[in-house]
């Protein structure tokens, strides 16, 4: 590979990335507020098939982004209110909406199966996009993956550095505490949940009108996505830069499957497809495995100077989730 | 600011909370509300700081009626609280606990707030620093960051529910000084505690409540005798103090170093010996939980040993299963976190403590169980009654009750935390007759009174070190309280205790 290429395949990892990077922030929002919204993988194949489908019957990307920015918030509020108002298992009821809205997406989409839609066009930053390296890498994107770089920062800042982010840490950490502090507990967690869906719905018409362009049904290639996603979330640590990280490793290993294909006859092709999947999860094993006890037990034997730093390293790359994440909010 | 309570009447269930309860603070005066565990205190605080709402009765303030229906609106009146369990955030930086429920715009002023936290804290003499997280600081500093954060908020009115539980001596004095102080300056403050002494030393009058109702009232200077009469309806007599005679060794520690996330314990050597009491006293936080889980196989020791019975045999490095199954039980302090199971009944744990054998849960066997041991620890509950739903003080006698009959060493954390006199006076009682049985027993309590009234000997945890053995007849409560704020460090070795 030329070096123009690599470049080029790696503006497409980082293109890749954007719908994943969408649904980690929508689920790290939600999460931080203390509501798993395990229907992920079920949200972005609907959305990717609903927002398909309006913008192929209304010729607007648009409303196409905005219909999945709908059904994305609309699947959350199913969650919420079963969760907050109901008070059920939060686990169950979006584990069933997942599985749901898959079959839907596939069942509902059965008529625009394969048909040619609008299509999100590069568009180029005029000036940034001729800089050697950055500017083929960062500026000849979509408008969605520029998006995706801003949504990294603009969710880290809400949720760091804003006073409604500093009470939306407050309520998926100790409701109790939030509340005596003057919040509505039970309406918060409605309103982030609902807007954790609606930039995680977002990511079914990035792949449905960018990224993997068009509706296929079962043969999309979406199916999975949304769990790695959630696992993502818990590898990124509720922080949106590390999982914008995580979801980059993964746009990558994905990239390297397909690259390494040529290279490898032996091997088939579905192992390379496949691949980064479980890679992922040994990832999130190996950055939480300090936690184990019988690692502690082997780090207590070691010298000092090894314990010291690789237990500095474990710790450093521990997460501690949100301590009310999953559980409803009761006054007494 | 005068607050004026008005027949209050709260039910839950069956259970009547509060009954017509009336009561009169003027400001610049401390208000002890006294009471044993579930004497109500707790719920007429909650509902005076806007947490529950009363089913009848008004709350006047400057002899205005007001309505508070949430915790919002009690600060909003200048009314706050500081819950037994601190109502804070852990993994949060302190200036962002301290920013958190402030009205404001939507990016807040941290250089500002930064400064007023440290020009308030100034004021007290708190030493904490706004850039530290809240999981750093000992339950006392908690405490003084709640206290800077109502203040800051505008509160005339400060209520403290059982603030002395979980503190050492020294911060107990601090947070005296500071309600005296804040008192002076013309708020009204509310302390709430099961604790006689803290409650004479502290407040310029006292109510006490028993099974929700309002039975008294007192002024300095207390008659104790009466303050427990009226709290418990009775007198209640303080077990002699009895040394055992030490039998054989039970757990040798030889120079064992532990390291935790921001201490650590240098060679650490004791030998517990059949039958004795060690007391570990220390301000949370100094290294004394480290070396307890350590004892029970829970923390693993990076140097140094830890040898159990007569024989000696080296236990260092194996699992808590291990050292369980060779006697030790070890009771955590949050009871119902780490030592129970919430959800479960109180038969379903001692069907799962005692293993009865089979695939099939013996229901009438279990039942049987469950009723003898709860009659014979006085356990108020039924078989059926899931652990939750019971007291502090009934969860630490179903921990009891839960422990093998059999046992070479008990190791407990906090043994009666917030547990009123009877309850305590009934653990130790219990933890006692285990001790003439031959089981050693290795606790920890911030409460020195506690240290010195059962232990035989004494080890001070300051800041991950350690002090030898000491006797605890050769130790008074100002000389411990010391050691614990690290003085007097110097003179230790000489009165070095082991065996």
């Amino acid at each position: 590979m030329t070096e123009n290429e690599v470049v080029r395949s790696l503006a497409g990892v980082l293109a890749a990335a954007g719908p994943v990077i969408f649904g980690v922030t929508g689920e790290t929002i939600s999460e931080r507020a203390g509501i798993i919204n395990l229907s992920m993988n079920g949200t972005i194949l609907l959305s990717a098939m609903g927002g398909f489908a309006v913008s192929l019957s209304t010729h607007s990307l648009a409303l196409g982004f905005l219909a999945g920015a709908g059904i994305g918030a609309l699947v959350a509020t199913v969650v919420a209110f079963s969760s907050i108002t109901l008070k059920q298992s939060q686990v169950a009821v979006g584990f069933v909406l997942a599985l749901l809205c898959r079959d839907l997406s596939y069942f509902l989409g059965n008529p625009i199966m394969g048909q040619m839609g609008p299509r999100v066009s590069l568009l180029p930053i005029p000036g940034l996009q001729h800089l050697p390296l950055l500017g083929p890498l960062l500026f000849t994107q979509d408008p969605m993956t520029y998006l995706s770089f801003i949504l990294i920062f603009l969710a880290w800042f809400f949720i760091f550095r804003t006073r409604p982010g500093l009470m939306l840490r407050g309520i998926g950490e100790k409701p109790a505490a939030a509340y005596v502090r003057g919040a509505n507990v039970g309406r918060l967690r409605y309103f982030y949940a609902a807007l954790g869906g609606a930039v995680a719905g977002l990511a079914g018409p990035i792949y449905s009108l960018s990224v993997k362009a068009g509706w296929k049904g079962t043969i999309s290639g979406l199916d999975g996505i949304g769990w790695i996603v959630l696992a993502i979330t818990i590898f990124g640590g509720w922080s949106p830069f590390r999982a914008a990280l995580g979801a980059y490793l993964f746009a990558f290993l994905q990239w390297l499957g397909l690259v390494l294909q040529p290279s490898l006859p032996g091997v088939p092709s579905q192992v390379l497809q496949v691949a980064p999947f479980p890679l992922m999860i040994l990832t999130l094993l190996l950055v939480n495995i300090g936690q184990a006890e019988w690692v502690e037990r082997t780090l207590a034997r070691m010298p000092e100077p090894v314990r010291r730093d690789l237990g500095k390293l474990l710790r450093a790359m521990n997460v501690t989730p949100p301590a009310a994440l999953g559980t409803p909010f009761e006054k007494d | 600011m005068l607050v004026e309570l008005r027949d209050i009447d709260k039910t839950f269930g069956k259970v009547r909370a509060n009954a017509a309860i009336s009561l009169r603070i003027p400001p610049a005066s401390i208000q002890g509300v006294l009471g044993e565990n579930g004497a109500g205190k707790s719920t007429l605080m909650k509902i005076l700081s806007g947490f529950y709402t009363p089913d009848s009765g008004e709350i006047l303030l400057d002899g205005k009626a007001v309505q508070i229906h949430s915790p919002a609106d009690a600060i909003r009146h200048g009314i706050g609280m500081l819950h037994q369990d601190p109502l804070d955030f852990p993994p949060m930086k302190i200036l962002d606990d301290f920013i958190l429920g402030r009205q404001g715009g939507l990016f807040p002023n941290h250089r500002a707030a930064s400064r007023e936290f440290r020009e308030l804290a100034g004021q007290f003499g708190f030493a904490l620093d706004p850039e530290a997280y809240v999981d750093s600081l000992t339950v006392g500093e908690r405490q003084q960051l709640e206290i800077l954060r109502l203040l800051w908020l505008g509160a005339r009115v400060l209520i403290f529910d059982e603030p002395t539980t979980g503190i050492s001596l020294p911060q107990k004095v601090k947070l005296f000084d500071t309600l005296k102080k804040l008192a002076a300056e013309g708020m009204t403050i509310l302390f709430v505690s099961h604790k006689l002494e803290d409650v004479e030393s502290l407040c310029t009058s006292a109510a006490v409540l028993r099974q929700g109702e309002l039975v008294g009232a007192a002024e300095p200077p207390f008659d104790t005798r009466l303050l427990v009469e009226m709290m418990f309806g009775k007198e209640l007599p303080l077990a002699p103090k009895k040394t055992a005679v030490p039998g054989g060794k039970i757990l040798s520690v030889k120079s064992v170093s532990i390291e935790g996330v921001r201490l650590q314990i240098r060679g650490v050597d004791l030998d517990v010996r059949s039958g004795e009491v060690i007391g570990l006293a220390g301000m949370e936080g100094s290294g004394q939980s480290l070396f307890l889980g350590a004892c029970a196989g829970l923390t693993q020791p990076v140097g140094g040993s830890f040898c159990l019975d007569e024989d000696e045999r080296d236990m260092t490095g194996r699992s808590h299963l291990e050292f369980k199954k060779r006697g030790v039980a070890y009771l955590p302090a949050a009871r119902l976190e780490q030592g129970l199971v919430p959800g479960l009944t109180l038969t379903e744990h001692f069907v799962l403590s005692e293993g009865l054998g089979g695939l099939f849960v013996d229901r009438k066997k279990a039942e049987a169980l469950a009723k003898e041991r709860i009659s014979t620890f006085n356990i108020k509950g039924t078989p059926e009654s899931v652990v939750e739903a019971l007291s502090g003080g009934n969860q630490q006698r179903a921990l009891l009750a839960l422990m093998r009959p059999r046992l070479t060493l008990i190791l407990v954390e906090h043994p009666t935390r917030g547990l009123d006199i009877e309850s305590t006076i009934y653990i130790w009682s219990k933890l006692k007759e285990r001790c003439e049985q031959g089981t050693a027993i290795v606790f920890i309590s911030s409460d020195l009174d506690e240290i010195l009234q059962y232990s035989d000997r004494v080890l001070v945890f300051f800041a991950g070190q350690v002090s030898p053995p000491l006797r605890a007849e050769s130790l008074s409560v100002e000389r411990l309280g010391a050691l614990i704020g690290g003085k007097d460090w110097e003179n230790l070795p000489k009165e070095a205790v082991n065996a």
